[in-house]
């Protein structure tokens, strides 16, 4: 789950990491009794979307006057951002955060994140601050500094100096940098972080050692113990469909195109994704019914599928390991009615691959029902290409 | 032979009273498998398909002699039943249990530094040795003894890949779903040591996925000291970056853990890799023609 830069700020407040003095705003209004409140010589105007790559598409500006910021808070509230981290479609601004422009000595970036070798959470740092991290890790490895930490006894403060002299920080903020390491560690582990980051964080004239930037992510396995986290959901951000399917249980990815999938398991639902595409086709999803399918989950599977005209065609992919074939065959009949308009028919073709348990029986029941538009195929392949090839035709006659 | 688990291997079942726990208790004792004991706290004296029950995994072990759990915990509860079994001093521990925080599971493999337990999973169907016994989920009718070791970050993917090496005749010692995970006990190499040791395997099949580098290090590690064939493949070729596709470890972040990264490095190392699901038992097949002993795996 992500969060806004300005919800991660305030957390990392509470583990004493300096942040710049700041105030969140939904109004130009909002905005501009934000920086009246803060009095900065220079306050800065930052759109909050949940993505990256802010600065450069424009979302983030600098303000010399009251004036400035209504006029910044006017331009970005409402505009769509795109950023390298948006993809096209570019997410609409509906927050923003004010803050206190800070003197900047030199920037540099640090971040927490678990490492799958070592099975422990690796602190990274580097110079090159406010640079893309990506491109620092691919050109010039060398320049990022790791620390590696045991879980028993936490960051040590020994780690957090070696990490500061490596940065080469000045040698008055060698302390708070200790500080300012230990605290977001902290903060990574009581809060259940996946990832967290600040790119950049700063030294300033006056010597502080403040984040300039924030961006937390949590592991989503772990919300159940963080209630407070789950209240900061903002569910503008997400995509409605995921989000739909997340509620429902439903292991859903929204991929744009209009071939549709549902299929049991995340590796099988993958590999189908990329069948969808070897045979031409352009895959609007991934998506994990999971292995206890009733035929409500599979309808309001179907449903969501279907929303908004997206899906020209489904392909339904089950291999009946743990699962019956014939109960699978029996939650499709049913859902097909509940979702169709008179019971009986569905609005696109539906290709359905089923394999594994019970798979004589669950064959007959499709084949049997009292449905339209469905499709039974013999094979994986095969059905793969023909409702490919369906799609394409409906495309054509349209 | 096989891998990790046979026959004569005596298990326990730790979260046995759950629903599920009860269903795969019953599957796998049809299957052959050895069920000494099931552990739920405060359950002891009760039994599950006539297995008896303890509180805690000592317990169990020292009423049975048990070397192995299965676990059936739920999620919060999952890696504190891992480290019951690691302090038990079992050989073997098998986590079928689904989103266990990462964070756990780090605290987990620190743990079990020092001590003899291997853990398989989390987030994993288990394994099946053929005709010898199973610990998890995998269905058992799918399977056909054979020489072919069957390794998958996947439950459905390993089922659909053994299906298919079962339908072109190609027999299999053990199947082993090491998770979906990012933090996990036992990764492709380790499964790639025991296949290599064990004499009735003849060849492995790899199934992986996107996230993280386990494929490409297995890919170092298969060219360096692997002595027989190894066909693969990887699902996740389509996944958008920063999306995560069902299973918790398979992200691609950062640019890092493509498909077609995987995919080249597999390659490099001279690994057949399918080209789709659909093909994965054809490639198997061209690998072991390929090695010559094709014959000796097509075991109908």
């Amino acid at each position: 789950m992500n969060i806004h830069e300005y919800q991660s700020k305030q957390i990392l407040k509470q583990y004493g990491v300096a942040v710049p003095e700041g105030f969140p705003a939904f109004s130009v209004e909002e905005a501009v009794a934000a920086a009246e409140k803060l009095a900065a010589p220079v306050t800065v105007v930052k759109a909050q979307i949940h993505a990256g790559g802010r600065g450069k598409a424009g979302g983030v500006k600098i303000a010399k006057s009251l004036a400035e910021v209504r006029q910044y808070a006017d331009e970005l509230l409402g505009k769509t951002l795109v950023t390298k981290q948006t993809g096209p479609a570019g997410k609409k601004v509906q927050r923003l955060l004010i803050e206190s422009g800070a003197s900047i000595r030199h920037e540099y970036y640090l971040s927490f994140v678990i490492d799958r070798q070592t099975a422990r959470v690796v602190m990274m740092g580097s110079e090159a601050g406010g640079m893309d991290i990506e491109t620092v890790a691919a050109e010039t490895p060398e320049k990022i500094l790791k620390e590696v930490i045991d879980p028993a006894v936490g960051l040590q403060a020994f780690q957090c100096t070696r990490m500061a002299y490596g940065l080469h920080l000045p040698q008055a903020v060698i302390r708070k940098a200790v500080k300012f390491m230990q605290g977001l560690y902290a903060c990574f582990t009581d809060k259940d972080c996946s990832l967290v980051e600040t790119n950049p964080f700063v030294v300033t004239a006056d010597d502080e050692v403040l984040a300039l930037d924030a961006k937390l992510n949590f592991d989503d396995s772990a919300l159940f113990r963080h209630p407070e986290i789950e209240m900061l959901r903002d569910e503008a951000e997400e995509n409605a469909k995921e989000r739909e399917a997340a509620q429902a249980g439903l292991n859903y990815v929204d991929l744009g195109g209009d071939v549709a999938c549902m299929v049991n398991g995340a590796g099988l639902a993958m590999a189908t994704v990329d069948i969808i595409k070897y045979f031409g086709g352009d895959p609007a999803n991934f998506l994990d019914v999971g292995g206890d399918s009733t035929p409500e989950k599979i309808a309001k599977a179907f449903s969501i599928m279907l929303e908004d005209g997206q899906a020209k065609g489904i392909f339904v992919n089950i291999f009946g390991g743990i699962n019956r074939c014939d109960l699978v065959a029996e939650g499709i009949v049913k859902a097909a009615k509940m979702i169709s308009s008179d019971g009986k028919s569905l609005p696109v073709p539906v290709v359905v691959r089923l394999e594994g348990t019970n798979v004589e029986r669950g064959r007959e029941i499709l084949q049997n029902a009292d449905v339209e538009n469905v499709i039974m195929a013999p094979t994986m392949e095969g059905g793969a290409e023909v409702i490919v090839k369906m799609v394409k035709e409906a495309q054509v006659a349209a | 032979m096989g891998i990790l688990a046979d026959k004569n291997t005596k298990v326990i079942v730790q979260g046995i009273t759950g629903k599920a726990a009860r269903f795969h208790t019953k599957a796998m004792l049809e299957y052959g498998t050895q069920i000494v004991a099931g552990v739920t706290p405060g359950k002891a004296g009760e039994t599950v398909e006539s297995v008896p029950v303890y509180d805690t995994v000592r317990d169990a072990v020292a009423a049975t002699g048990a070397t192995a759990s299965v676990i059936y915990v739920p999620a919060r509860f999952a890696a504190d039943a891992i480290m019951e079994a690691v302090d038990a001093e079992l050989d073997l521990v098998v986590c079928i249990t689904e989103h266990i925080p990462v964070q756990d599971m780090v605290k987990v493999r620190r743990y079990m530094e020092g001590k003899k337990t291997r853990l398989v999973g989390p987030n994993c169907p288990g394994l099946l040795t053929v005709d010898g016994c199973k610990l998890g989920i995998i269905p058992g009718y799918i399977h056909r003894k054979g020489h072919v070791g069957v390794i998958s970050r996947s439950g459905t993917l390993t089922y659909e890949a053994t299906f298919q090496l079962t339908e072109a005749g190609i027999g299999q010692t053990t199947a082993l779903g090491i998770g979906g995970d990012p933090i996990k006990g036992t990764d492709f190499i380790d499964a790639l040591r025991l296949f290599n040791d064990d004499p009735d395997t003849y060849a492995v099949l790899m199934i992986g996925e996107i996230g993280g580098s386990a494929e490409e290090d297995a890919a170092k590690w298969i060219q360096a000291n692997m002595k027989k064939p190894v066909a693969a493949f990887i699902a996740g070729r389509q996944a958008p970056p920063g999306k995560r596709m069902g299973h918790a470890g398979a992200i691609i972040s950062g640019g890092k853990g493509t498909a077609a990264d995987k995919i080249r490095a597999l390659n490099a190392a001279g690994i057949q890799v399918a080209d789709t699901v659909a093909h994965i038992g054809e490639t198997v097949v061209a690998t072991l023609k390929d090695a010559g002993i094709y014959d000796a795996c097509h075991t109908c």
